[in-house]
């Protein structure tokens, strides 16, 4: 296994309390396997991609472990993280495309962020890197203003995972990106799974249909724990949580027009996660909610690989 | 976010020691001077007494009270300090402002300037002006401070100005009808009110600073007394040959403490406004 | 309504602007009354740039714009025309300026345009404004940004635009940052306000929800239209081998990309443009190619 995550608990520290963003979270990623994960905007799906690289001041680990290749990781302790960050686990943050300095030409940038990594940079397999992700070495010659969107985000694919981690992890990735380039870059990330250059891989993404396209395995997240984690085919065609299920009926298909069929949205938001209500958080949206759901469900296996968080689906 | 940096202020170490040592300071160097029936240069006593119960510091060659002369001389480096940190921020804060937020020719005219100003050697200037208008108040020489060492500042808030331009809040306001001077100091200024503190402070210490320097090398005001003109008295009059510690050792002090206290609470401030930072 | 002609921008950039980058050109249609425009490309295309251009954020470098036939830029009141033109941006989270409350928003309307209206009624103005994006008031006025999630903001952003009564709306590529499900919720609320008589100029490049809300498209490739018309005929018979290599990469629920059989044969389709009659050829560049469907020239693309 690569990845073990076991009752995985970070919080934010706040003056008005602690946001449980991540509240008992457990999973495991298999060699070699996409996982795509998924889930409303703010249900933690960012905090855990942090927690795995590096905890920032306001974040707290509560509890719960984190196995990588049989070695535990020690998340508080960011010292002991350095020997983890980068060579075995890998971030690709949101927004790491626009946050590319301007002023400075792609290859220096790149030499400099090897350097702070105590990496030297080595040209010729920079260069050969990017020829695999279809990129010409002349743009380490120019400016980040000078590529396009799903240029830039290949030139940081390749950056991050230039030292074969074997977790790498890819938030939001995509979302800026029109259609064909989100393709290319898709296309990018399964190469380096299938060339192993790493060994797995989370893709964190609103875009389920084309997380669809590459990943193994899909996990959904809701309002700080996980909801469903299924194969990949079975969670598009028979998902059995209740949120999922209306995630996925949310989504428009090429040729679907509002006067024809005007797809419906899930009613109602998600809880605060600074006060977090007992039992299943999705009770309020859910339509199926009943008495036992005041409880909290179990994250169980209801078929080989595929884990549901939901009393009726069992 | 307000309350919250206040929290942060009560909590941290550094500002509140840094200010209750600026706040001692200010408030002997406002209601101290009051004290005395005499002036600072009046030649009350004996020269050359040691401290005693009468005159706390003892007094100068002269027989004038050094205690008068440190509680004026701070009142004198508070007031440098504040005229000199107040113009050079508010000279700094409009060309930063100004130039990040238009650009253009505007910015790359103002940008030209400030590196003029940068460069300008203003020992070498403050020499010339010295030598044909005289430097005869502490008003005048604030106003020499002030308007020589704003040119950081401007580059500074320049840049968190431009940086600060192109996100989208400002650009909703634009679509407001918000007019550009309201943008400036409603949008873009509240964004950087911990930036332009700090910047305040540290323009302050070192206005205190430079005015201390001037006043040893003897390009002080003429009028008035100041802790540098008590350091540059002393050392004029051989104060260290003759031994007379309590004559030099209280100005040099002061100004070692109220620098001192400054960066301390800029590092404090710093520790408050950068979340980054904060201990928790 | 509103009226592009032949519009363009160029930028400098590098050191002392000493090179040109030519971001638009050419560009010219029209958005109507009530109508859903839909402006698809991929990042760098020039469709934030044209839609900056509109909402006068971006000086216009040729052509004009106008607005009821009057040129936007001959217009001095600003104010005037930001209470018909309105804009909300892709990034939720930078439209707040995170040391205020998000609320501000609203008050900055109030300030500007309502200075005179009571508290009492503004407040049941701005939550009726709320409740029309399926926003509950009581859960979002009072936070600060952070608090908020991107969802709640992008709504607040729609719903302060329609504190005005505006009867454009620019919406820059508003969606790409929300989930699934409230993605379809503000879809849904935009095309409730195209019923209301607004004209939408939706910014997008993702496809399927171009498609599902708009009733023309424009294909904007390197700044210069490639395709555009009614959308139904835009995504039924794309005519451009860029629209149909678009359309190709849409990734598609029970559809893998290897599945599809992969239309790279369309480099070996004749020009449609070049095919088109010459009196077809109404507008520059553009032959039209259907009633109210326009392609550009392949040809000259690939040279
Ligand atoms: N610095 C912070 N302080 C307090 N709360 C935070 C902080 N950062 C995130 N949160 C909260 O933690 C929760 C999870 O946030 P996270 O960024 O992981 O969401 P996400 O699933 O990645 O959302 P998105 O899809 O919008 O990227 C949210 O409720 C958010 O408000
Ligand atoms: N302020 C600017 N200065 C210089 N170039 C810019 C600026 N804004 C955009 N550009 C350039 O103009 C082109 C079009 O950008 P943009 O309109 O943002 O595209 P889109 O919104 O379709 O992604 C890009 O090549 C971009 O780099
Ligand atoms: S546990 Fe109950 S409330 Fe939760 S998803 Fe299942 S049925 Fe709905
Ligand atoms: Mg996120
Ligand atoms: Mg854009």
């Amino acid at each position: 296994m690569a990845l073990n995550v076991t009752d995985l608990r970070v919080y934010y520290r706040t003056l008005r309390g602690e946001v449980k963003a991540l509240d008992g979270v457990t999973f495991s990623v298999a060699d070699g396997e996409i996982m795509g994960l998924a889930g409303e905007s703010g249900s933690g799906k960012s905090t855990l991609a942090k927690s795995l690289i590096r905890l920032d001041g306001r974040m707290r680990h509560v509890g719960g472990t984190v196995e990588l290749d049989g070695a535990a990781m020690p998340l508080s302790d960011d010292d002991a993280m350095d020997e983890f960050r980068f060579r075995k686990v890998s971030l690709i943050p949101q927004y790491s495309m626009s946050a590319l300095n301007p002023t400075r030409k792609i290859g220096r940038m790149v030499g400099e962020l090897l350097d702070s990594r105590g990496e030297r940079p080595d040209r010729a397999e920079l260069e050969r890197r990017l020829e695999l992700v279809g990129l010409s070495k002349d743009v380490l010659d120019r400016y980040p203003i000078e590529l396009s969107g799903g240029m830039k985000q290949r030139v940081v694919m390749v950056v991050s995972t230039l030292l074969n981690p074997s977790l790498l992890i890819a938030d939001e990735v995509t979302s800026a990106l029109d259609v064909s380039s989100q393709k290319a870059v898709a296309t990018t990330l399964l190469g380096f799974r299938d060339r192993g250059l790493v060994t797995s891989m989370m893709v964190v993404t609103h875009d389920i249909s084309l997380v669809y396209q590459i990943a193994d395995s899909i996990m959904v997240m809701y309002a700080g724990r996980l909801a469903e984690k299924a194969p990949a085919d079975v969670l598009v065609t028979a998902p059995r949580h209740p949120y999922t299920q209306q995630l996925v009926s949310a989504l428009p298909e090429v040729g679907v027009r509002y006067e024809d069929r005007r797809l419906a949205g899930i009613p109602g938001s998600p809880p605060s996660l600074l006060k977090p209500p007992g039992g299943c958080r999705f009770r309020d949206r859910c339509p199926l909610a009943f008495d036992q759901c005041a409880e909290q469900p179990p994250f169980a296996e209801v078929a080989p690989g595929h884990l549901v968080a939901c009393w009726k689906a069992e | 976010m307000r309350y919250e940096a206040l929290h942060f202020a009560l909590r941290n170490r550094k500002l509140v020691a840094g200010t209750v040592v600026i706040l001692v300071f200010l408030v002997a160097g406002l209601a101290g001077p009051l004290m005395f029936d005499h002036g600072p240069n009046d030649y009350v006593g004996p020269p050359m007494a040691a401290p005693s119960g009468e005159f706390w510091f003892g007094t100068t060659t002269f027989g004038q009270d050094v205690f008068a002369q440190f509680l004026y001389g701070l009142r004198a480096t508070f007031l440098v300090g504040v005229l000199g940190g107040v113009l050079a921020a508010a000279v700094g804060m409009v060309v930063g402002f100004v130039a990040g937020y238009r650009g253009g020719w505007v910015d790359e005219l103002l940008t030209m300037l400030t590196n003029i100003v940068l460069v300008l050697p203003a020992l070498v200037v403050l020499l010339i002006v010295n030598a044909y208008l005289g430097v005869r108040s502490i008003g005048v020489q604030a106003l020499f401070i002030g308007l020589t060492s704003w040119p950081w500042a401007a580059r500074a808030i320049r840049a968190q100005t431009f940086s600060l331009r192109s996100r989208d809040f400002v650009d909703l306001a634009r679509l407001s009808g918000v007019r550009t001077p309201r943008i400036i100091l409603r949008e873009i200024a509240p964004n950087m009110s911990s930036y332009l503190f700090l910047t305040f402070i540290l323009l302050f210490g070192s206005a205190i600073l430079i005015a201390a320097s001037l006043d040893f090398i003897g390009l002080g005001p003429t009028e008035g007394v100041s802790l540098g003109l008590m350091l540059n008295n002393a050392a004029r009059w051989s104060a260290l040959q003759l031994g007379l510690w309590w004559w030099f050792i209280p100005p040099g002090a002061g100004i070692t403490a109220i620098v001192g206290a400054l960066y301390v609470m800029n590092v404090g401030l710093d520790e408050v406004f950068n979340p980054k930072l904060r201990e928790m | 309504m509103l009226k592009l002609d032949g519009v363009s921008k160029v930028y400098r950039v590098g050191a002392f602007g000493g090179r040109e980058l030519k971001a638009v050109s050419d560009v010219s249609f029209e958005v109507g009354e009530g109508e859903v425009v839909s402006l698809i490309g991929e990042s760098g295309s020039g469709k934030s740039t044209l839609g900056r251009m509109i909402l006068r954020l971006a000086s216009v470098s040729g052509g004009t714009i106008t607005l009821d036939g009057r040129d936007i830029t001959s217009i001095k009141d600003r104010k005037e025309y930001y209470r018909q033109v309105q804009g909300v941006f892709q990034d939720p989270f930078s439209c707040y300026n995170p040391v205020f409350r998000a609320d501000r928003v609203f008050a900055m309307i109030k300030e500007q345009y309502f200075p005179r209206a009571g508290a009492d009624e503004w407040r049941k103005r701005v939550e009726g404004a709320l409740e029309s994006v399926r926003l509950d008031p009581g859960n979002v006025l009072g936070k600060y940004p952070h608090q908020l999630s991107g969802g709640q903001l992008q709504r607040m952003l729609i719903a302060r635009a329609v504190l005005l009564d505006i009867r454009l709306l620019v919406a820059d590529e508003i969606i790409s940052m929300l989930d699934a499900s409230t993605r379809i919720d503000v879809l849904n609320l935009l095309a409730d306000l195209r019923a209301r008589g607004l004209g939408i100029l939706f910014v997008t490049h993702d496809l399927s929800l171009g498609n599902y809300v708009s009733d023309r498209t424009v294909v904007l490739r390197h700044g210069k239209i490639v395709e555009m018309g009614r959308t139904d005929l835009v995504f039924g018979s794309p005519a451009h081998p860029y629209t149909r290599s678009l359309l190709a990469s849409v990734p598609r629920l029970h559809a893998k990309w290897t599945d599809a059989e992969m239309t790279d044969a369309v480099e070996d389709v004749p020009c449609a443009y070049h095919e088109a009659p010459q009196e077809s050829r109404t507008r520059p560049g553009l032959a039209e190619i259907d009633s109210d469907h326009y392609v550009a020239c392949a040809d000259k693309e690939k040279a």
